[in-house]
């Protein structure tokens, strides 16, 4: 019934009306950050609301752990833990891309090291190398060294696997380009495997951050106690939860930031994946 | 010069079908000239060993036997003296149309100002100059193909190996291509070698037709339209297309010419 009154209402258009005729704007949407920030708004609103009846030895609230988290940083703690708990994790962690990338790209490329070197990348990858701590300690004693060794042997494992499987993944007809003009293998690595591999790079080195800040934090909760994992420690000792929470909240923040960093890289240097795809 | 040769050629590969080792030969004893300047169009149905010869005859797979001879020497492996233009283009994604031009020009040791400039020479040769900046997600796949057959031509090899180029297009951007690729062929008289399962094209297109069954050649069939071929839409509808298209249909179909 309603077809048949819009057919009729067209028709009943002056014809100069019907040529005219303009798709009216989409309804605006809303944000995708202002969802974000809503939802964020309403959780920590929540806490506040129902956190306050919670003993504080067990829990905590917001507006307790800002409290905690200014006095924190009046007193130069926080900072002094971070600058510490930072070094550590940005040594290991860029030792881990620079060791991990170029490993996966030549796993990738021979099948001679893929199935003499992958096992042991797959091997370390599985198992919880947090059972290596006291041996490393023994290695390399309980300061930055170690700290940084633990970031490291934690991190390079995802970055290596993903570019290895990065490079399975590029189409055989691309490297055949590369051979189709006599490339050298060294030049369709570099001009071919690497740039057809980057998506997968990013996302071992996006994948990376998350296990990168827990080796930190276990770094710093098992060997020299300091940086940020030392005040977590240090405050739930002292059953202080609220000063617990500061740099919990405070590495993920920074976790989901350097998150966010990558994630530009990766739009940077790697835009016709972006392209390519679309999402509604 | 621009001639290719393959001569007794073979491919046989070992398969292991439910744990039993077959010989499979993909080509016993392919013997084909290509004449200098010529349009050679290798036709036959999939599995029939045609993609695998194209790609012995560029050098991306190895024949068990027999040798590939360009310009009257024997050849191993990829070379500059033959370009590829491959099934799906195959361009890099990351580099912009002018860019995957330049790429086989660069490895070819093409270096400063001469390497853009003789990029852009074959971008405007195949009618892409204003689409130079665009990358391949933004270029239809005529426009790919295209971008292909010109990084192909940049490095002006001998001869230019075309892989079922057109296969993936639709039907309007498959007879638009035909028609650009005789007039590039008119005005570099590169030598061609072209695959194709289809018989239209291989009409259109050939001076010679070798029409290859399971891994041999079934017949070589010579194509006497005249060159240039003119108005496509025409020639397809004349009968000496017709005479042309049902000769090589009959080859395929393993019927002798007696009962002609």
């Amino acid at each position: 019934m309603t077809e048949r009154t819009n057919v009729m209402a067209i028709q009943n258009l002056p014809s100069s009306a019907t040529e005219n005729v303009v798709e009216p704007p989409k309804r605006r949407e809303m944000p995708g950050w202002m969802i974000t920030a809503i939802s964020v708004v309403v959780l920590i609103g929540a806490w506040q609301l129902f956190g306050r009846d919670i003993n504080p030895v067990f829990g905590s609230y917001p507006s307790a752990i800002a409290v905690a988290g200014w006095n924190l940083l009046i007193s130069g703690d926080l900072l002094t833990a971070l600058m510490s708990s930072l070094q550590s994790f940005l040594a290991g962690y860029s030792l881990a891309i620079v060791v991990g990338v170029p490993l996966g790209l030549i796993i990738g490329r021979s099948r001679v090291l893929e199935n003499a070197v992958g096992v042991y990348i797959t091997a370390g990858n599985a198992m919880p190398l947090v059972a290596f701590v006291p041996l490393l300690v023994l290695w390399f004693g309980l300061g930055f060294t170690v700290k940084a060794a633990i970031v490291f042997l934690m991190s390079m494992f995802p970055i290596c696997i993903n570019t290895w499987s990065g490079v399975r993944a590029v189409p055989k007809t691309l490297i055949e380009v590369g051979k189709s003009f006599v490339a050298p293998n060294s030049v369709i690595l570099r001009r071919i495997v690497l740039p057809a591999t980057l998506p997968y790079i990013m996302t071992g080195i996006k994948l990376a951050v998350g296990r990168a800040v827990v080796a930190m934090v276990i770094a710093e909760f098992f060997t020299a106690i300091s940086g940020l994992g030392g005040i977590i420690i240090n405050s739930a000792n002292n059953f202080d939860t609220a000063t617990m929470f500061v740099p919990i909240f405070l590495l993920m923040i920074l976790a989901t930031l350097l998150n966010g960093l990558v994630g530009l890289i990766e739009r940077r240097v790697a835009p016709w994946q972006f392209e390519l795809s679309d999402r509604e | 010069m621009g001639q290719v040769s393959l001569v007794d050629v073979s491919k046989r590969f070992a398969l292991r079908i439910k744990n039993e080792v077959k010989t499979v030969n993909a080509l016993s004893s392919v013997n084909m000239d290509i004449k200098d300047g010529e349009i050679a169009v290798l036709i036959g149905p999939s599995g029939c060993g045609k993609t695998t010869a194209l790609r012995i005859a560029m050098g991306l797979e190895t024949a068990s036997q027999g040798r590939v001879v360009v310009d009257g020497r024997v050849v191993t492996g990829c070379g500059y003296d033959r370009g590829l233009v491959f099934q799906h283009a195959e361009l890099l994604p990351w580099l912009s149309a002018l860019e995957n031009v330049m790429f086989g020009l660069e490895m070819k040791g093409m270096r400063g100002a001469e390497l853009r400039d003789t990029a852009m020479r074959y971008l405007e040769l195949v009618g892409l100059a204003d689409s130079a900046d665009r990358r391949p997600h933004q270029l239809s796949g005529g426009m790919k193909q295209r971008v292909g057959i010109a990084r192909a031509l940049a490095i002006d090899p001998s001869v230019l190996l075309m892989d079922e180029p057109f296969g993936a297009l639709d039907a309007q951007t498959r007879e638009g291509l035909q028609g650009e690729l005789l007039d590039i062929h008119t005005r570099t008289k590169k030598t061609i070698l072209f695959v194709t399962h289809d018989l239209d094209e291989a009409v259109l297109l050939a001076d010679r037709v070798i029409v290859m069954r399971r891994g041999t050649i079934q017949e070589t069939i010579d194509i006497n339209l005249p060159r240039p071929r003119g108005d496509l839409g025409a020639l397809r509808g004349s009968a000496e297309f017709a005479e042309a298209r049902y000769r090589i249909w009959r080859a395929l179909h393993e019927i002798p010419e007696t009962t002609h």
